[in-house]
């Protein structure tokens, strides 16, 4: 997305990804609107919001302890605001999950107060005594 | 003392093709089901895919790599199909032996089917014949996933990304949110090889510059990987203009998948040149009755929910036992066409044709032509190199006589930038 600033609305330029066909949807911000120029309907609702708030599901791995592999693969619950994105990772770097854990498992409520949960994708089995951790996939 | 057993199905694999084959051939009624796989788990490259956008088309929802996986790990283990983990093939005899080895020593399995789920590989730097030194910090794309993801090691501190196809991509997001400085992604070609949405949320996302039209000239570092010079290259892949040295210590390779055909030369199945795996039929048997292959052996899927599709076929094709009986048509890749799989239509009632265009065009029109005459077309607003086109089989009236069938793509040449 580039954006020109003028004094009184802003240009900027979607890649819309709703579909394959790629199309580029002009957006004019003006003081209390929002003018969009290309694209279909769907598409012109994904530019409104990547325009007024942009957000994604956001996937990464955390610490687990006494499971069969190191990291515990997790994704939030919802589309997660864009920029706080980094900041989220930096909580999620502190975090550590016992095993057993199952697939769906809610790990974490309320992920920095934007009422999205964080959600474990793999069920990883606690190791028993005498077994062995192995990281092969 | 080797054990020996006898198998009506042995399915090599235990990645998404595997499962969906092994399920698929216990489904249709066959037992002594054995699916083989060479890792502590089954799931194969899925597990270390831990980013969303898995399963769209089949179950209408955007699951992560691990998220579908477990849905056919749970389906499998309401079978009695025996699945062997930490077991690796060492060979299958044109007879349909298979030598397999796991801790409990050598196995040799006498089956009646024999189902090759081997799945791909990454292409190497040997591959694409990089100059400069050889130093700790280069990377193919899916390694560098998986010592992220599985072992959670970081291959290094800042990184330039060869190649921009969607492996690459992803990564380039996956090291940017773990603090990896990602200074750019090369791409050789005009275009962008990975999907649309993962330029857009990948790169755009975290304002990761894209070179098209560059590639790396030379690498850097005696240890360690210290930086690489990049520069601009014409359409044959010849260096003009400026070089530049961007500084970094870790190359990641996202410069191609090829099927993984090893163990398919040594039982003497014919390989198709073009896609690099088996020439297979619309149900995915091969030329040598009593063999069949799918997913990325075949030829690289670029969704997972392919992959599933193609294996799925395979089960019915075993149920109904009908014999080897030559195919009716044999299909050849023409103008337009890089690859496409199946090559074989034995009964031509339904599955599908997946085709790999070979450039962008707009306003395409795939055409299937035997005698000269267009029989079947299919049109579309746009094609891309990294989106393959699927054809429903069973909307297509094959002509009378039997033959070669030309598969071409033609419409207007699309440079656009992405």
């Amino acid at each position: 997305m580039s954006s020109v600033g003028k004094n009184t609305s802003t240009f900027s330029e979607v890649f819309c990804i709703v579909c394959p066909l790629g199309c580029r949807i002009g957006v004019e911000q003006r003081s209390d609107d929002l003018i969009l120029q290309g694209g279909c309907p769907r598409g012109q609702e994904y530019a409104r919001q990547e325009v007024t708030s942009p957000c994604r599901v956001v996937t990464t791995t955390v610490r687990i302890l006494g499971g069969e592999i190191p990291r515990l693969p997790v994704r939030t619950s919802a589309p997660f605001p864009k920029e706080r994105i980094f900041e989220l990772m930096e909580f999620l770097r502190a975090l550590e999950v016992i095993a057993p854990v199952r697939r769906g498992e809610v790990l974490v409520e309320n992920l920095l107060g934007t009422g999205v949960h964080l959600v474990a994708t793999r069920t990883i089995r606690r190791l028993g005594k005498g077994e062995e951790g192995s990281a092969g996939a | 003392m080797p054990r020996s057993v006898d198998a009506e199905v042995v399915v090599i694999g235990g990645g998404p093709a595997g499962m969906a084959a092994a399920l698929s051939a216990w489904e249709w009624g066959a037992r002594r089901v054995f699916l083989l796989e060479r890792n502590p788990h089954l799931g194969g490259i899925l597990n270390q895919c831990i980013h969303p956008g898995f399963g769209l088309r089949l179950f209408g929802e955007e699951l992560t790599g691990p998220e579908y996986a477990e849905r056919y790990i749970e389906a499998l283990e309401k079978t009695r199909v025996e699945v062997l983990t930490d077991t690796t093939v060492l060979e299958v005899g044109g007879d349909r032996h298979v030598v397999a080895v796991n801790r409990e020593g050598v196995w040799i399995f006498r089956a009646r089917t024999v189902v090759f789920a081997v799945g791909c590989r990454e292409r190497t730097r040997g591959m694409i014949r990089l100059p400069g030194t050889r130093p700790a910090g280069i990377f193919t794309a899916g390694c560098a996933q998986y010592l992220v993801n599985i072992e959670g090691y970081l291959p290094g501190k800042r990184a330039v990304i060869l190649g921009s196809g969607d492996i690459g991509l992803i990564m380039a997001r996956r090291l940017t949110l773990e603090g990896v400085r990602v200074e750019a992604v090369v791409e050789i070609l005009p275009t962008l090889s990975g999907l649309l949405r993962n330029y857009v949320q990948c790169l755009l996302d975290f304002r990761i510059p894209l070179l098209l039209s560059h590639t790396v000239l030379e690498v850097l570092g005696k240890e360690r990987v210290e930086g690489v010079v990049v520069g601009r290259v014409d359409e044959k892949g010849n260096p003009v203009g400026e070089k530049r040295l961007l500084p970094c210590d870790t190359l990641l390779l996202s410069v191609g998948l090829v099927p993984e055909s090893e163990l398919l030369k040594k039982s003497q199945i014919p390989l198709c040149p073009s896609s690099g795996g088996p020439f297979v039929d619309e149900d995915f048997a091969c030329d040598v009755p009593g063999f069949f292959a799918c997913g990325n052996v075949v030829g690289v899927f670029d969704l997972v929910d392919y992959v599933t599709e193609s294996a799925l076929r395979i089960g019915r094709r075993i149920g109904e036992n009908e014999g080897h009986t030559p195919p009716r048509f044999i299909l050849s890749p023409r103008e337009g066409v890089a690859t496409l799989f199946p090559q074989r239509i034995r009964r031509g009632k339904d599955g599908f044709l997946y085709v790999r265009p070979k450039e962008g065009l707009r306003k395409a029109r795939l055409s299937l032509i035997h005698n000269g005459k267009e029989f079947h077309s299919l049109t579309f607003p746009l094609c891309r190199p990294g989106e393959m086109v699927r054809l429903d089989l069973a909307q297509v009236s094959w002509p009378e006589e039997e033959g070669e069938v030309q598969v071409v793509l033609r419409g207007e040449k699309h440079v656009d930038l992405l």
